[in-house]
């Protein structure tokens, strides 16, 4: 087989998978140009809840249903004893674009033209980040110093961290701090300058904690991406956080994304949750909640 | 800590008045690390009453006193007090509803009850409240089909349709098994809807299988247009399985050797469905309450629960009665200067001047933060004249949208509740925040009487 009857075999595959959808136009600078294949779809925009891919189901509409209520692939069908193809492609599609939000940076200019205050860890890059958890919790002279003119004696802190999501930060992080922001000023509590962290792990909040003395701390963070969603945000709210703070201190609110908790109203939640906090002075397991 | 409601429900029907208590569980079902999220888990049912006959002073009027006093009995049996009770609806159902006191006896009751039990009524609701608690609706959803519920009681029997777990359609027929009563073998009452086709001397037996034959017609088991003499409401969608409560629902299997043992039609009208294709093999369901079905539904399946992220500042519960006006989704996504004024039309429509009103819409799904502010300014333009503003919002954006209109106007009476869908000429009942204050327990009539 020469590669023209290949490319050909591949597109034809493609076209058959497309299943209900409608093809989108294809990325620019791909198969396209040479004008010789019908428009690839892009698979990784198919919803999963409505992809159904059994061969001849037994009752297909009761268990698309059952569908709707789970992201899981469920109903894949099979080619054998494998996957179908279009189960592969999706799943390895998947899987790098969580891998492109763990490596993407984000970095000064996110904060500038947000208004954001920037600042970075002691990582020197992504390589370092991922690989030294332990750098990724403290900061360098410098950035001690910025935090500490900026922030010492403020009450209570918000700070936006990349995490291991850049993609689940620029979804996020501006609605939901928006919303805290306003949900705290309904208070009286006023946040100003938030700092943006590059390469921030949730322990940098306790080194925060002990540069500026502030009562209480949330870090708005991008959570490891999984196959269902790389966007997905995490909050941790400390009270008086410190270096050496035990992890059970600290109250998490996750998967804020748009198939979960979205911004704004996890960001209002988020605001109610520090004001009871400050009342209780308290958080994590420190931390009184009905339900 | 305050995770669960006492409920109660009571059902003021043509031949029997009955009352149950219940509890509702409420429980957190989100993860530890999730925003809240509160449902209703479980039912569960403290106490039956006995079945009353509903008391009359006249054809005309009920005897609200008599029924207070059964009422009064059975909480005191039940060792309940109203203060404990809260939540659950009264509802007067039948021929009851008719009568001329009707209104004044429910209004009476629902006050005696508890704070707050809503009065309800309407066959309509009626349908739908036996239809729950008898268990078609639950059926319908586990096994994935559809079920319609006949509800058969002394004067009326009602029909709900649900597929799948959601009602698509109510109907109702005055047929009953009172319509005609017995005292000592001779008829000593001839219901004035069976006047065109009987008389007091007609055959009972007779006068039951027709009345079957009506209930078959209705639901396209057997050609004919009788069924059009007894529709008092409408006529209900068929579906394939049908079940059947009310007190004749009882006498379809089990039946007293007296045809006359509760002096009506009772006995016979159960024989005659047992007898006909309503009741073949793989259609007939049977359900899992059967005389009790309305009063379960009452005190079971009125009380849902707000969204878990909610806002309320300065509002007063509970809140009764509130008119609901309601935006289309079209309306929703009008310009800001159209928007503001279709929410004042509309709430002006709904509550002139100042009175209280619920303004309903679905709501962005997944906003940002600045095309909510913008919803917040058009609800906090269009309410101006007004001293408190009501939200209610399918999606679960109610606490954000809450927040944003009370930075604007912090001192008015506020509440902005989501993931309700209110039906068109709805009426909305909202008690005191439970489980932390985190969420509302509401009632939402489609009547208010």
């Amino acid at each position: 087989m020469n590669k023209e009857e290949l490319k050909a075999l591949v597109a034809q595959m493609l076209s058959e998978l497309g299943g209900t959808q409608t093809p989108k136009a294809p990325p620019k600078g791909t198969v396209q140009e040479e004008h010789s294949f019908p428009p690839l779809e892009d698979i990784s925009q198919i919803d999963l809840r409505q992809q159904y891919l059994v061969e001849q189901p037994y009752k297909p509409r009761d268990f698309l249903r059952l569908k709707e209520k789970t992201p899981a692939r469920l109903g894949a069908g099979k080619a054998g004893p494998r996957y179908k193809t279009a189960t592969l492609l999706r799943f390895r599609a998947d899987h790098a674009a969580a891998r492109d939000s763990v490596f993407r940076t984000i970095g000064e200019d996110f904060a500038k033209s947000h208004g954001l205050i920037p600042l970075k860890t002691r990582c020197r890059d992504k390589d370092e980040y991922l690989t030294r958890p332990d750098l990724g919790r403290c900061f360098d002279e410098v950035n001690e110093k910025v935090i500490s003119s900026t922030w010492k004696g403020t009450r209570v802190m918000l700070v936006i961290g990349d995490g291991l999501s850049s993609a689940a930060i620029e979804a996020n992080a501006l609605d939901c701090t928006a919303a805290i922001r306003q949900g705290l000023q309904n208070e009286g509590i006023s946040l100003d300058k938030i700092p943006f962290v590059q390469f921030c792990r949730v322990g940098a909040s306790d080194h925060i904690g002990d540069l500026t003395g502030c009562e209480l701390l949330c870090l708005l963070v991008g959570e490891r991406p999984g196959l269902g969603t790389a966007e997905s945000m995490s909050a941790y709210i400390t009270y008086r956080p410190h270096r050496g703070i035990p992890e059970a201190k600290r109250t998490v609110i996750s998967n804020i994304h748009r198939q979960g908790i979205h911004a704004v109203e996890a960001g209002a939640h988020i605001a109610s949750l520090m004001t009871e906090m400050l009342r209780q002075k308290a958080s994590g397991i420190d931390l009184r909640q009905e339900g | 800590m305050n995770r669960s409601l006492l409920s109660v429900g009571i059902d003021v029907g043509t031949s029997t008045t009955q009352l149950i208590f219940s509890r509702l569980h409420v429980q957190n079902e989100a993860g530890a690390f999730s925003v809240p999220d509160f449902a209703i888990t479980e039912k569960e049912i403290l106490y039956r009453s006995g079945i009353h006959f509903t008391p009359l002073l006249s054809p005309e009027r009920i005897d609200g006193e008599g029924v207070q006093r059964i009422v009064e009995e059975e909480y005191r049996a039940a060792g309940m007090d109203r203060t404990q009770v809260q939540t659950g609806a009264v509802i007067i159902t039948g021929e009851t509803a008719r009568k001329e006191n009707a209104q004044t006896v429910l209004h009476a009751l629902s006050g005696f009850a508890g704070e707050f039990v809503v009065a309800t009524a309407g066959p309509a609701l009626e349908s739908i409240l036996a239809g729950k608690g008898s268990g078609a609706a639950a059926y319908s959803r586990e096994h994935h089909c559809a079920v319609v519920n006949l509800d058969i009681g002394g004067g009326t029997t009602n029909f709900a349709h649900f597929e799948k777990g959601k009602l698509l359609d109510t109907g109702c027929l005055n047929v009953g098994g009172r319509l005609m009563k017995f005292q000592d073998g001779r008829c000593t009452y001839l219901s004035p809807v069976l006047e065109k086709y009987f008389t007091k001397d007609s055959d009972p037996e007779e006068v039951a299988r027709f009345l079957a034959e009506i209930l078959e017609e209705a639901m396209g088991l057997r050609q004919g247009q009788r069924y059009t003499d007894f529709i008092t409401d409408k006529l209900c969608k068929p579906a394939p399985l049908i079940s059947f409560s009310g007190g004749v629902a009882d006498l379809i299997d089990h039946r007293p050797q007296d045809p006359f043992a509760f002096g009506d039609l009772g006995v016979l009208l159960g024989e005659a469905l047992a007898a006909s294709p309503l009741c073949e093999e793989g259609r007939y369901l049977r359900a899992g309450e059967t005389i009790r079905a309305t009063v379960i539904g009452a005190g079971m399946h009125t009380t849902e629960l707000s969204g878990s992220t909610v806002f309320y500042r300065n509002v007063d519960f509970p809140m009764k009665n509130l008119p609901v006006a309601r935006l289309s989704g079209e309306e929703e996504l009008l310009p800001q200067e159209a928007l503001i004024s279709v929410i004042r039309e509309r709430m002006e429509q709904v509550a002139p001047g100042d009175s209280p009103c619920v303004l309903s819409m679905k709501g962005p799904e997944n906003p940002r933060f600045l095309e909510l502010c913008k919803l917040a300014d058009a609800v906090a333009l269009s309410t101006e004249a007004r001293s408190s503003v009501l939200l209610c919002l399918h999606n679960d954006i109610g606490k954000a949208l809450g927040q944003a209109i009370h930075s604007l106007i912090p001192q008015k009476a506020l509440l902005c509740l989501d993931s309700l869908h209110l039906p068109e000429s709805a009426y909305l009942d909202v008690a005191a925040p439970i489980a932390g204050g985190q969420v509302l327990p509401v009632v939402i009539k489609t009547l208010v009487i």
